[in-house]
């Protein structure tokens, strides 16, 4: 696990070698060139797409967790294999799959047609919504599975409590329930997040590479550019975020824990 | 650079495989009497039995996705573990810049007789001292003549395309072609190094994507031939590809002219096995095994002798198979662009980036 992080740090800090390969002399440019606007443009547009998505996938996987997680116990094992099973198939399976859906002459304008619409076909396809689509799809399994994981730990004496002390529903589930099963909300956030932002198969296939993210640069440096070492500073930027949004993540863990001690007091 | 040409019904997941295996993974010793690395499907899959019985050699084949994946491994291991390696002619040259390549040992390889004397005198290699062709051909527009007015003959068709066109074109993903459809059209050469004039090229393929369903080198064929594109840029070989599907499917070569492109085949120096390697160029050269490659993907081979057995009701289907040597030279022959091909990148960088 840390040696491959390793040897991607050390790349990150030596010149390219023309054709493929690293020429060991140091040198601090690969991470100036990650600021060069282009790049840091790339930056900041993956990371909208991921933030898009995150946020997305989570409207979508609260109000399904939550489901779950009321549903008859004999029953919420199955509805979460459910949830679970697009997963046992391959991720560009599925992603092939948006793409028979989306296109021109894909399910979705077939059923239009079918359904009456007789205008041009739909172009959904190869758009930045088809990208967002994609990985929604393919990530909303993981943040239904934390958020899950968090509602049915939830202390449902604390709601019953909220509700005897004359909270209504929507105020309950403001101040209780949604504070206590942020953490679940913020792990699935932070997965997502981070899925997406250095995903690059989703862009390629569904965006028809007309959508540069980071991690479609990561990859040309590596595998048509010739240029491992501004790949590897790219990599390693990447990872830094990881960090620094899991440690976000654990804090922002501990201190609901807090809450939930006090709240108990 | 030649991106998963090959690779037809292939894509993603074998550059992901790929990609992971050149990332770390070293050639191991073999035991073969010769081992090869070619792009998958690139050559008869009974090759090895053929060559076993003609020769009592036992080949190892190994194959590579892209020319870059390939240049990765022989960089890394200085050829080594490696005998005949396929690879695209520019990157033939860069092995051969840095000292990788046997030469071709002329008197064991009769066959290069076979090649028309053009395949023998390009400009990289003249004399065929260090790469011997394969398959040549050019990149052009493939699209369907049912759906597009007259024939588009100008690299502006794709570029600055009629209303009915709009969404539904696509361009090739990898550098030296698309930024060879901007060079072409802006008058330029597709080997350009002039910071500028790869600027004016750049601008006008970010104008261009407004335009664009998507950018594709694996499946713009199956776009063409489902109708979901109407016009794609493509290589030669690849529309045949469409035509066999649907015979309304035509090829042209833009009048601004276009690119020569040729796959070669090339020895490692440091390969165990470089005069087992000359009996396998041989081989591949003589007339019948070399003509499979034009029978059965589509390409046309330098080969004289190779294409004139050919039948030509093949040239008749796809007439593109029928381009002479001649027409094929007068295109203009990609060569390694040095320290230009950091332009490229970064223009490609550029043009995918923009809104």
């Amino acid at each position: 696990m840390v040696a491959p992080c390793l040897l991607i740090l050390g790349y990150a800090f030596f010149e390219r070698g023309t054709w493929g390969g690293v020429v060991y002399t140091f040198t601090l440019e690969n991470f100036e060139r990650v600021f060069d606007p282009l790049y840091a443009r790339i930056f900041l547009n993956s990371a909208r797409i991921a933030a898009t998505v995150t946020l997305l996938a989570i409207l979508i996987a609260y109000p399904a967790a939550y489901a779950i997680s009321r549903a008859p116990k004999s029953r919420q094992a199955i509805l979460l294999f459910f949830a679970v099973l697009p997963f046992w198939s391959n991720y560009l399976i599925r992603t092939y799959a948006w793409i028979v859906l989306l296109n021109r002459e894909g399910l979705v304008n077939s059923v239009l047609r079918w359904g009456g619409y007789e205008g041009e076909p739909l172009s959904m396809l190869y758009s930045e919504g088809a990208v967002i689509v994609g990985l929604v799809y393919n990530y909303l399994p993981f943040v239904i599975l934390a958020i899950y994981s968090s509602l049915s730990r939830l202390d449902m004496s604390l709601v019953e409590a909220s509700r005897d002390l004359g909270a209504g529903p929507v105020r309950t589930f403001l101040r209780v329930t949604l504070p206590l099963t942020l953490p679940g909300v913020a792990a699935g956030g932070v997965f997502v997040f981070v899925l997406s932002i250095g995903n690059f198969v989703t862009p390629a296939l569904l965006g028809g590479g007309r959508f540069q993210m980071i991690g479609n640069l990561v990859y040309d440096q590596f595998l048509t550019a010739n240029d491992w070492p501004f790949g590897a500073a790219l990599g390693m930027i990447l990872i830094a975020i990881m960090i620094v949004l899991l440690t976000l993540q654990a804090r922002a863990t501990n201190r609901a824990a807090g809450t939930t001690r006090e709240a108990i007091r | 650079m030649t991106a998963t040409r090959r690779s037809v019904s292939r894509g993603w997941a074998v550059r992901l495989a790929t990609a992971a295996a050149m990332l770390g993974l070293a050639q191991g010793a073999s035991a073969a009497d010769l081992v090869i690395s070619n792009w998958d499907g690139y050559m008869a899959p009974d090759i090895a039995e053929t060559f076993k019985a003609a020769t009592g050699l036992e080949v190892e084949i190994v194959n590579h996705a892209t020319n870059e994946e390939i240049m990765g491994k022989l960089m890394a291991s200085q050829g080594k573990g490696y005998d005949v390696v396929f690879v695209s002619s520019p990157f033939a040259e860069i092995l051969n810049k840095q000292g990788l390549l046997a030469q071709i040992d002329k008197a064991a390889v009769p066959n290069l007789a076979n090649l028309y004397p053009e395949a023998a005198a390009l400009a990289y290699d003249p004399g065929t001292s260090f790469a011997v062709p394969y398959a040549w051909g050019t990149t052009g527009l493939c699209y369907r003549s049912d759906l597009v007015d007259g024939t588009p003959d100008s690299w502006m068709a794709m570029l600055k395309p009629a209303d009915a066109l709009k969404g539904k074109i696509t361009m090739l993903a990898t550098d030296r072609w698309l930024m060879g459809a901007g060079l072409l059209a802006t008058g330029a050469s597709v080997n350009e190094s002039d910071p500028a004039k790869i600027d004016a090229a750049k601008d006008l393929l970010i104008e261009a994507k407004k335009t664009l369903l998507a950018y594709d080198d694996t499946t713009f064929y199956s776009k063409l031939v489902s109708g979901e594109a109407s016009l794609v840029q493509a290589w030669d070989g690849w529309c045949n590809y469409g035509i066999a599907e649907n015979a309304d499917i035509k090829f042209v070569v833009p009048s601004e002219g276009s690119d020569l492109w040729v796959d070669t085949m090339v020895v490692m120096k440091n390969g165990e096995n470089t005069a087992n390697a000359m009996k396998f160029l041989n081989f591949v050269l003589d007339a019948e095994n070399h003509a499979w490659a034009a029978e059965n993907i589509l390409y046309k081979v330098p080969n004289k002798a190779a294409m004139e057995s050919l039948d030509p009701a093949l040239a008749q289907q796809y007439p593109n198979m029928g381009m002479t040597p001649a027409e094929l030279t007068g295109y203009e022959l990609l060569r390694d662009l040095g320290d230009a091909q950091k332009l490229y990148s970064r223009a490609v960088s550029e043009i995918k980036a923009a809104n």
